[in-house]
């Protein structure tokens, strides 16, 4: 092995000689580091860069209160609670957050949550008005319904503290909302999480035929472009 | 079919019950439902078990606006500062948890149901899967 990589050192010069001397490397030493070569080391990637095909899944969807992971199931009380699979006999599927869909639920009359805490006939004040925000970026424009946030909420729960009920008054982007800002207080907590399953459910309108992306000012001022 | 198809066959067969016999030995994370709040602002100090708060179970019976807007509920998970003085006093929780809409606050195991030492988080948010588990899972249990 030494004498094969001595071999090919001298080889090296001898092809190369005027190079090696240009550079003022004498023929001795370049053999003697030829012969005793560093230690090779081998990059250590095996802890970082496992080969991750996929991301573990769910396992137990809707888990009994006793093996959900919060609750104590060395608590009498944990088993009195009912299990969710339970209560969601019936209504409409969905593949994120509770998996169930609850504004299809509400609107195919599976359920009917009290608007009022004691009245049950009181009937919630819907309002039908949908606000169309165009997005910068090149995903689909957002429509926001006020129907199935109505059937939900009152107008107090979002206005004005958390979004100024006027036209171009609020700053809404994505990082905002993953951390629980604007749409945030509530999606990606209660109602359905911000998953790339659920991204069309708000970025539903697509883009006019004739639109292209705007170009960034770093492009616009490039000089060689 | 020639007899070593056959016998490699087998072997991922044996592979696969190895896989699925290995998956009940991992210890599951916490996989409690969507929106589930476990409230930890006194219980701890207080020597009780954390209370956990099911969304889904109320949104079932109520909707949004109950709580956030005639109770007063902030949207926020453990943002209420809620003790049982408050919920005696027929606030947050004893508007309705007083004997008369719903089950009284005798029944304490109900709600003080958490794991101990479990802070205050909203189970399955955003939040915690951008940055970094913001409870410690249970292990082994």
């Amino acid at each position: 092995m030494k004498n094969k990589i001595i071999l090919t050192s001298a080889l090296a010069l001898v092809i190369s000689g005027p190079a090696f001397s240009a550079d003022g490397v004498s023929a001795e030493e370049v053999t003697a580091s030829a012969a005793t070569p560093e230690p090779v080391v081998v990059a250590q990637v095996a802890g970082a860069n496992v080969f991750n095909r996929n991301l573990k899944k769910v396992k137990v969807k809707n888990a009994p209160p006793p093996e959900d992971g919060i609750h104590d199931p060395e608590n009498e009380g944990t088993y009195v609670l009912q299990p969710p699979l339970e209560a969601y006999q019936g209504l409409p599927t969905s593949p994120y957050g509770n998996y169930v869909d609850w504004v299809k639920a509400i609107d195919e009359k599976k359920l009917q949550p009290r608007w009022d805490r004691i009245d049950s006939s009181e009937e919630a004040f819907v309002m039908d008005l949908d606000v169309l925000r165009e997005v910068k970026a090149s995903v689909p424009d957002v429509i926001f319904p006020h129907r199935q946030h109505t059937e939900w909420l009152a107008c107090s729960n979002c206005h004005p503290a958390i979004f100024i009920p006027q036209k171009g008054a609020n700053q809404i982007n994505m990082s905002g909302i993953l951390l629980g800002q604007k749409c945030g207080v509530c999606h990606g907590k209660v109602s359905f999480p911000i998953t790339t399953k659920s991204c069309k459910k708000c970025h539903s309108q697509p883009k006019p035929e004739d639109w292209t992306p705007p170009l960034s000012e770093a492009t616009l001022k490039n000089p060689w472009r | 079919m020639s007899s070593s198809t056959k016998h490699s066959k087998w072997r991922y067969v044996l592979l696969g019950v190895t896989a699925w016999l290995a998956a009940f030995m991992i210890p599951q994370a916490a996989h409690a439902e969507y929106g589930d709040v476990v409230i930890n602002n006194y219980a701890d100090a207080a020597g009780i078990r954390p209370a956990v708060f099911p969304h889904w179970f109320h949104r079932i019976r109520f909707r949004c606006k109950v709580c956030h807007a005639d109770l007063g509920f902030q949207f926020k998970a453990g943002g209420n500062k809620i003790d049982m003085a408050k919920i005696i006093d027929g606030k947050f929780c004893g508007a309705c948890h007083n004997g008369e809409v719903a089950w009284s606050v005798e029944n304490c195991a109900m709600c003080h149901s958490g794991v101990p030492g479990t802070p205050t988080h909203f189970h399955g948010s955003t939040v915690q899967s951008l940055i970094a588990p913001a409870y410690k899972p249970l292990e082994g249990k």
